[in-house]
């Protein structure tokens, strides 16, 4: 019973690597790559899910019964690519915070904020 | 580690890694993505931000075992979460029962073509796909309004002779780059229309044309890479990618039917769908190749007017 | 025809472990690029022969003699990059330890 459901816990192992990245590192590098790791696992968790055993690529072919389900590869296409705009959007406020502040880590950033205050 | 550059690389191999497993996983198309997007362009993003942003990590000053014990709980109860679900890869899982049959079955009478990935995108649910493109755009929005550095002309002529003095030392990467970005771009072209039949689709497509353009800036620098794609033309583009897809809806509406009901767009349904599927991919390769050479222009021009103002000051 | 095209895949296999073992054991930098660029370019060429001769499609092989051209002129191109840009930052290649002439 255990050994059937290996996938599952490969993936919630990396997404706790992930978390662990975001909650544990002060740089902001540091988060936002953690934060895709975090994606990934979450990529791997459904496309693992969509997989049926014997089945082929979801492209109709000639000769092909079964087929892998096609219905979460369109999820994740779209996760992906909102996935790597929201990087991108982070990136460029990581710079500009870089810019005001002097500094991404984030124990400085409040150190400045609570001396302005 | 402390060197962000090593962390960075090593993100870019696990996204290589994780698109190797999607193939072997039989997700073809979700692979391609996955390594286009994330080993290439998300890892150049990363690079050229640590290059602004500082390429070491300070020491961490406080201990991390709150967050640790944090994990570890939520962990231990996401396993014992999953230990009511189905196996891996067996057929009568839930997920394989009530629409996917139906997709698997029908697709190639409604739609016509053999990528079950490209008709359930596009076809199936082509309202989760305008919201995607509409996504992406903002992020290229979002992007020009945080970092968009206004060009003055005394940064041109500067960043001009500096061109002409490296041309020796790039001459080799030069003239490879020259022979290989034509069959790149063509290779983009290839991709976008052969969706239908094959993995591929607008996605890919787009990621792979800003690809070849981001190659040509980092080679021949900003100034040669400005002239060549005006910054105002891609802008434009961006949005006419967004409407081209938000038109193919409203003509449908004004004839009648649902939004992106694409059996309005001609006397045959089924040509109507071909019609109506090859016009929303072009929207959305035109709109992700131009976002993504928007937010490659914007960092880059924003590193070099620092740099600038740094041989200025000093 | 099988065996021709397993001892390709086979030789390929064992350049790419050499490359492998050459990155983690090799002194310098230049060094490992070269057991790099063994791996990029030998080992890859070999195994896409081998994957030539064993598929019965012309379609395909004509697909992997494309891959093969590309990759014969992307891998030196990436390596030579790779070395202009450490020696343009003066990274300098460790040479022998002249012994001392006595």
């Amino acid at each position: 019973m255990i050994l059937g459901l290996y996938n599952y816990w490969i993936v919630v192992v990396l997404m706790m690597i992930g978390f662990y990245i975001v909650i544990a590192h002060g740089n902001l590098i540091k988060k936002i790559i953690g934060l895709t790791i975090f994606q990934t696992s979450v990529f791997i968790f459904y496309i693992s899910m969509a997989k049926v055993e014997g089945g082929t690529a979801p492209i109709l072919a000639e000769g092909i019964t079964q087929y892998s389900n096609p219905l979460p590869h369109v999820l994740i296409l779209t996760a992906i690519v909102v996935g790597i705009a929201t990087t991108a959007l982070g990136l460029a406020l990581a710079v500009r915070i870089k810019e005001a502040y002097g500094s991404i880590e984030e124990e400085e950033i409040q150190e400045k904020d609570n001396l302005d205050c | 580690m402390k060197d962000l550059f090593a962390v960075i690389m090593l993100a870019g191999i696990y996204s290589l890694l994780s698109a190797s497993f999607f193939v072997a996983m039989d997700a073809v198309d979700v692979a391609f993505t996955e390594a286009s997007v994330g080993a290439g362009i998300s890892t150049l993003l990363m690079l050229v931000a640590i290059t602004m942003t500082g390429r070491s990590e300070d020491p961490v000053r406080h201990k991390p075992i709150l967050a640790l014990v944090v994990v570890v709980i939520t962990g231990s109860l996401l396993i014992y979460g999953t230990l009511d679900m189905p196996y891996f890869g067996s057929v009568d899982a839930p997920v394989h029962q009530h629409v996917a049959p139906q997709y698997i079955n029908d697709s190639m009478q409604k739609v016509g073509m053999p990528n079950i990935v490209t008709s359930v995108l596009a076809s199936y649910r082509g309202f989760d796909t305008f919201g995607e493109v509409v996504v992406i755009f903002t992020a290229g929005i979002g992007v020009l309004a945080l970092l968009s550095v206004a060009r003055r002309p005394g940064d041109i002529a500067e960043i001009d002779s500096l061109n002409k003095t490296m041309h020796e030392e790039f001459l080799i990467l030069r003239i490879v780059a020259k022979m290989l970005i034509p069959f790149i771009l063509l290779f983009a072209l290839y991709v976008q229309f052969h969706g239908d039949f094959g993995p591929g689709g607008g996605f890919q497509a787009g990621v792979i044309f800003a690809a070849a353009i981001i190659l040509y800036t980092m080679l021949f620098g900003m100034s040669t890479a400005r002239r060549v794609i005006n910054q105002s033309v891609i802008q434009l583009f961006a949005a006419i990618g967004v409407l081209v897809y938000g038109s193919v809806g409203v003509i449908s509406l004004l004839e009648g039917k649902h939004f992106l009901d694409y059996s309005a767009l001609s006397a045959d349904p089924v040509a109507g769908q071909h019609i109506g599927i090859l016009l929303i991919e072009l929207g959305v390769g035109i709109t992700v190749a131009s976002v993504m050479i928007i937010i490659f222009f914007n960092f880059a021009g924003r590193e070099n007017s620092q740099q600038s103002q740094e041989n200025n000051e000093s | 025809m099988d065996i021709t095209s397993a001892l390709f895949l086979l030789i390929g296999s064992f350049l790419c472990l050499s490359g492998g073992v050459g990155i983690l054991r090799f002194p310098d930098f230049y060094t490992r690029m070269h057991a790099a660029g063994v791996t990029d370019t030998l080992a890859t060429a070999m195994i896409l022969i081998g994957l030539m001769l064993q598929s019965p499609d012309a379609l395909v092989v004509i697909k992997l003699i494309i891959i093969l051209l590309m990759t014969l002129f992307i891998s030196p191109t990436a390596s030579h990059a790779l070395a202009s840009a450490a020696i343009h930052n003066n990274l300098k290649p460790v040479l022998e330890n002249k012994k001392d002439n006595e």
